[in-house]
């Protein structure tokens, strides 16, 4: 019997990422990754006698469009308040956040829960408790990778305005963490909230964890994995954390509440630091900000102008255009992308072999060279236009995939292109027939293809 | 000594000194600073901007009423390249980068700041004693206090080092050192002036405001500093009126309340209820009217005032910590300890005394019988203030329930010290503006009149701050002079 037949898991997550503004939560420092370190602060972030925050108006329609995405309800008024805690990347020793009064609460995101076979896949309604507006803390970079026994402070991050995202504790597997996760990270890149980039430290999570034996209601105690900074890496802590609890209560121990680290080397998580007690934030609302509040009408626009979210998509690329579900789902992965396809599919008319090239040559080459289709000088067009000429016999497959990096990253009219080349495939049976006494045979299998001619 | 701005402007207008002269000597005189007022001076820069005040004065661009004009800064305002201590060791070393709205704003009027006046430690303190720079002494009497926390800016007025200066008002701090040395102070409505570059006390209560010898020249001062600022989301964008224009020496049909819980107050000083009652005579005989109000709730104000001003100091000092400015103690091993000994070798008693208590108030489990129950009556107070405003157009109470009290005096009970702000927090709760004026004096010592008005109605306040002094001469009186 396996861990997960014995006890029945718990997720929860939190999610924080980062909103695609040009400047700060409450200051006009801009919003860069990669920068010299303390290089994008302004007073305001540094926490400098004095300063006043002043709420980034831009991040207010990011706030609506994710809860609209999300099915919530955005809130009319909501509050900042300040987390009070000391430490050193924490310039003022409180973060402005939300707390009783989130901007965002009660929504919910559909995932599918992955599955061996495809037809076994499960759609699962994930609700999403709230989401509250807050500024993000700069970095410490401690010891060894400064090369000495000092800790040094970053301050370009302090104050990036970041989105928390809390879901329901209703995940019950690694799996499900995961898809959720991706699931909501395309929710948030369709609707331009957030870059979400994990590599960047735009998209981070803790899960809580707790495990019941199944069939039992109460939850058991819970340890909190911290700052997880990859997709592979989620499922592979909570996994291990699943596993290492469920080794404790099979022994009859108890777990206790606490922080735990994940190992990804030995696949293992340890405890971090124990909760003995709950932490006091001393939470109250920030005298220094005033009531964010949101007129219905502005969220109604919201709703109105909210794009096709990827599973609407995924599911009318199944049914109109007849793409398989397993294709459909990496298609609409990325906006972008999906809207690459059905343009192209729109000029060409064949969904089957447009998703081809898409799912193969295009994402390929985009993983390659490490690009976005934005790009790419490759235009839907243009891509029709190759395959029409493969489609009319004019060019081989091979020709075409041979012209594919060219168009795409300089773009240009393919026609053009294999005329120039000669890559024109003759149809002439004569000319070929004329052609062959010429031609040393080499290969039998050269000589089967001529003779077909 | 002791000229009025309206005195240095008709100078300056007549050509019978030049900005150049004004503020050598009223840097001369802070510099000799003989009661502990002025802890910082910045000779070349003011010298440099007073020669350009005078260029302007001879091409005729005047920038303002105030142009060339020297004037005083509590050391809580921060000023580009200057040092702010807030009168604190652990602002020690610290140059601000950037300056306060305020003082952007005199800049823009072409006011000249010659220096920082003492203050109470972060503004916490009704004495001017809990600085690190020690106790200033008031002018009328240097064994007596000058008041606090802007007891340097009142004193500085009171001397003459300069005829105008800016404090700031959390709970009195700019009424109270205003009578105890007998000089104006308003403490306009909150968000009338911008807090932008005010280094925070308690963000829900602080505003800054000026203190000089008459009503007037408060009007000009007050028409630099106010105005909505995009940089202060708790600032106002309601127009600023011109405040002198208001001063028209009349008060006829004007209603003064007087609230029955002001004058029964227990532990007042009768000599100074009595001076009180004698203003608001003349006042009568200018035509004002006059009626009893009731505020209720006046009772709980120092309650509230002590639990929502400490909660919000808590946190708004956290920032010093010694990681990234200011003082931190030297060879620290670990992050603790070097937060430990830094805050605790910054900070002075009293202000670990409100930093402990407001932690305590914002701690769960006494968050909603504490912070949330002194909001509540802070509710109770704003309406109780709308009811009686709905039956008079000013309200008028002593500033303080006593003259200034002497050096030490208060320091060894802090709630004795708490206990005088008693007359001036509820404004602060309330976010009513506050004018205190001297009207007379009680053991030889200043008194003063406290005028409170309808939220953004300092025209008013001023209006009969000004008629009364049109009426009487308190306002001329001033301290012997020091040799």
């Amino acid at each position: 019997m396996t861990a997960s037949d014995r006890y029945e898991a718990v997720i929860g997550l939190e999610v924080h990422t980062h909103l695609k503004t040009q400047s700060k939560l409450f200051s006009p420092a801009p919003v860069r990754y990669g920068d010299e370190p303390n290089h994008d602060v302004h007073p305001i972030d540094l926490g400098l006698p004095g300063v006043l925050p002043v709420l980034n108006e831009g991040v207010i329609d990011l706030a609506i469009r994710l809860g609209v995405a999300i099915h919530a309800t955005v809130n009319e008024r909501s509050v900042f308040a300040r987390k009070n805690y000391f430490y050193p990347d924490l310039p003022k020793g409180y973060q402005i956040s939300q707390y009783e009064h989130p901007v965002v609460s009660n929504g919910w995101i559909d995932i599918e829960v992955p599955a061996e076979v495809e037809s076994q896949r499960e759609i699962r309604r994930i609700g999403i408790t709230r989401a509250h507006l807050e500024e993000d803390a700069g970095k410490s970079i401690h010891g060894a990778s400064t090369g000495s026994d000092s800790t040094y402070i970053d301050l370009n991050r302090s104050g990036v305005p970041l989105l928390e995202i809390v879901s329901e504790p209703e995940l019950r597997s690694a799996a499900e963490a995961g898809a959720y996760l991706r699931a909501l990270r395309a929710i948030l890149r369709y609707v331009g909230v957030s870059e979400a980039d994990m590599e960047k430290g735009q998209f981070r999570c803790d899960a809580n964890v707790s495990l019941r034996p199944r069939g039992q209601k109460e939850l058991g105690t819970r340890t909190e994995l911290k700052n997880i900074n990859s997709f592979r890496f989620v499922e592979g802590a909570i996994e291990a954390e699943i596993e290492r609890q469920a080794e404790i209560l099979d022994e009859g121990g108890e777990v206790v509440q606490a922080t735990m680290a994940y190992d990804p080397d030995t696949h293992r998580t340890s405890v971090l630091r124990v909760k003995e007690n709950a932490d006091d934030y001393r939470y109250f609302p920030d005298p220094d900000l005033i009531p964010l509040v949101i007129a219905p009408e502005r969220i109604e626009a919201a709703r109105r102008e909210l794009p096709e979210l990827p599973d609407r998509k995924r599911r009318r690329f199944e049914r109109e255009l007849a793409v398989p579900a397993v294709d459909a789902r990496t298609l609409t992965e990325s906006r972008p992308v999906a809207e690459f396809f059905e343009e192209t599919v729109r000029h060409h008319g064949n969904a089957k072999v447009v998703a081809n090239w898409v799912l193969r040559d295009l994402l390929q080459l985009l993983k390659e060279r490490d690009l976005r289709v934005e790009e790419l000088a490759l235009t839907p067009k243009a891509l029709a236009a190759l395959l029409a000429l493969v489609d009319e016999g004019r060019l081989t497959a091979q020709s075409a995939r041979a012209l594919f990096p060219e168009l795409a990253e300089q773009g240009g009219d393919p026609r053009a292109m294999m005329a120039e080349r000669g890559l024109e495939s003759v149809r002439d049976s004569g000319l070929i027939k004329g052609c062959c006494p010429r031609m040393p045979i080499r290969s039998s299998a050269t000589a089967r293809v001529t003779r077909r001619c | 000594m002791g000229e009025t701005l309206r005195a240095q402007r008709k100078a300056l207008g007549a050509g019978e000194i030049s900005s150049v002269e004004l503020v050598d000597a009223a840097l001369a005189r802070a510099e000799q600073n003989d009661l502990n007022i002025v802890i910082g001076v910045r000779r070349e820069a003011a010298l440099s901007e007073a020669v350009e005040a005078d260029g302007r004065r001879a091409a005729g661009t005047l920038r303002s009423p105030l142009d060339g004009i020297p004037l005083l800064l509590k050391d809580n305002m921060v000023q580009q390249g200057e040092p702010a201590t807030c009168a604190s060791r652990i602002l020690e070393g610290f140059v601000s980068p950037y300056s306060a709205t305020v003082v952007e704003r005199l800049a823009g009027a072409g006011a000249v700041v010659i220096g920082r006046s003492n203050m109470d430690e972060f503004a916490m303190g009704s004495s001017t004693e809990s600085g690190v720079y020690g106790p200033s002494g008031n002018p009328w009497d240097p064994e007596r206090s000058c008041g606090g926390s802007s007891g340097g800016s009142a004193a500085a007025v009171a001397a003459g080092v300069s005829a105008g200066a800016l404090g700031s008002d959390t709970g009195g701090s700019i009424r109270q050192p205003a009578a105890f040395c007998g000089v104006v102070g308003l403490k306009p409505t909150y968000g009338r002036v911008s807090r932008w570059g005010l280094v925070a006390f308690a963000s829900s209560l602080d505003q800054i405001g000026p203190l000089a010898h008459t009503a007037e020249d408060c009007a000009w001062l007050l028409q630099a500093i106010a105005g909505h600022d995009p940089r202060d989301s708790t600032s106002t964008p309601q127009p600023v009126p011109d405040y002198s224009a208001a001063l028209s020496g009349d008060v006829s049909g004007l209603t003064i309340g007087l609230p029955r819980e002001y004058f029964a107050e227990q532990g007042a000083d009768p000599v100074v209820i009595e001076r009180v009652r004698e203003a608001v005579a003349e006042l009568q005989r200018a035509g004002a009217k006059t009626r009893e109000v009731s505020l209720p709730n006046t009772s709980y104000a120092i309650a509230a005032y002590y639990l929502i001003a400490t909660a919000e100091a808590s946190s708004n000092l956290a920032r010093y910590d010694g990681v990234r400015y200011g003082r931190r103690a030297g060879s620290c091993e670990r992050l603790r300890e070097m937060y430990e000994r830094s805050r605790s070798e910054g900070f002075g008693a009293e202000v670990k005394r409100r930093i402990l208590l407001g932690t305590y108030v914002l701690s769960a489990g006494y968050f909603d019988a504490y912070y949330l129950k002194a909001q509540r009556v802070r509710t109770l107070l704003r309406s109780d203030f709308e009811q009686a405003f709905e039956q008079c157009d000013v309200i008028a109470t002593p500033t303080s329930p006593e003259v200034a009290f002497r050096l030490g005096e208060k320091t060894v009970d802090p709630l004795s010290m708490y206990l005088s702000d008693v007359y001036t927090v509820s404004a602060n709760l309330a976010g009513i503006p506050g004018l205190s004026l001297p009207c007379g004096e009680a053991h030889g010592l200043p008194v003063g009149l406290q005028l409170l008005g309808r939220v953004l109605d300092e025209a008013t306040l001023l209006r009969v701050g000004d008629a009364y002094q049109g009426r009487t001469d308190h306002h001329l009186r001033r301290p012997p002079e020091r040799t």
